[in-house]
């Protein structure tokens, strides 16, 4: 599988992406810098963490104008594959490829510590390796992650099981205190209804080897691969 | 033309800045300060005379960059 990782300037969690698919999963990638125009040969990209342009004006706001953010347009319209992880995540928002918004943390402080969250689809090319209701342990690192957007848009989110992740205790309770950032419903990653883009505020890619001492993060890469394995999304969705 | 710009989180969503900052104002006594709302400013020349024509600058100018709609509003007034 050859998998795109999207460079920004101000990315700073491309190259854990890129060590966990290559060196701990034996995967070839493609770093791609955000002035490309094209995804051409790739089966999967990914936009990783980071400070995209300083996280001037909103997070997000200015890197969704890069050129490579049509491609990842036509690239997710065309079936691809596409994995936003943290600032990736809040660019995807931006960009409109994801539905909401992020506002500043409630606590106003930047959150930077390990959370628990529930896999509520196990259903998804990104969840096909856990288990419904399977209790997952990766940290977070953000300002901006108190996702929000309109009732009858969250309705929708949560009746077409598009809500992904749910911020949990780590016996898999969803209550507000296991919440590191006050969003909506403790929503830490939905997708999109076409269900091949998925935008998730914890960092997989800092717990996928057991040197670290947790490799809950691994699951989500090798659901991924599972489902370019498999092919055709719609056995894996 | 020169625009200036207000950009604040909409009516009904949370602004955890504002809430910070009515505290603070009510512990040094500011008893009657309520509803504090953070918001940005943001100032710009256009190279354009024609009010109508700046003002549909700027108001695409809010709906594409300046604010995200979903949970912001902008103001704005324009000035020779």
């Amino acid at each position: 599988m050859n998998i795109g990782v999207v460079v920004f300037p101000g990315s700073n969690c491309d190259h854990d992406c890129q060590h966990v698919l290559k060196d701990v999963l034996g995967q070839a990638v493609t770093m791609v810098w955000h002035k490309e125009s094209s995804l051409a040969g790739l089966d999967a990209v990914i936009l990783p963490g980071g400070f995209s342009y300083g996280d001037y004006l909103r997070t997000g706001a200015i890197a969704r104008f890069s050129p490579v953010m049509q491609a990842v347009k036509r690239f997710s319209v065309e079936g691809g594959l596409v994995l936003g992880i943290c600032n990736g995540f809040q660019i995807l928002l931006e960009a409109g490829l994801l539905p909401g918004a992020m506002l500043p943390n409630r606590s106003l402080h930047f959150v930077c510590r390990e959370t628990y969250v529930k896999v509520e689809n196990a259903a998804t090319p990104f969840t096909n390796r856990c288990k419904s209701g399977q209790v997952l342990k990766i940290p977070v690192a953000h300002a901006d992650g108190n996702y929000y957007t309109d009732p009858v848009t969250l309705a929708g989110l949560q009746a077409n099981a598009q809500v992904v992740f749910r911020y949990c205790t780590p016996d898999g309770n969803v209550i507000p205190e296991a919440c590191p950032n006050g969003s909506l419903d403790n929503v830490a990653g939905i997708r999109n209804a076409d269900g091949n883009v998925l935008g998730l505020m914890p960092h997989p890619e800092r717990c996928a080897e057991g040197m670290l001492g947790n490799e809950d993060g691994r699951a989500i890469f090798q659901s991924m691969m599972a489902a370019w394995e498999g092919k055709t999304l719609a056995e894996v969705r | 033309m020169k625009a200036k710009i207000h950009v604040t989180l909409k009516q009904g969503i949370l602004d955890p800045q504002g809430k910070a900052i009515e505290h603070a104002l009510d512990s040094l006594g500011f008893k009657h300060a309520a509803n504090v709302r953070v918001g940005k400013y943001m100032e710009l020349d256009l190279n354009e005379n024609d009010k109508a024509k700046a003002e549909a600058q700027v108001k695409s100018m809010c709906e594409k960059l300046l604010a995200n709609t979903i949970i912001e509003e902008y103001r704005y007034e324009l000035s020779a």
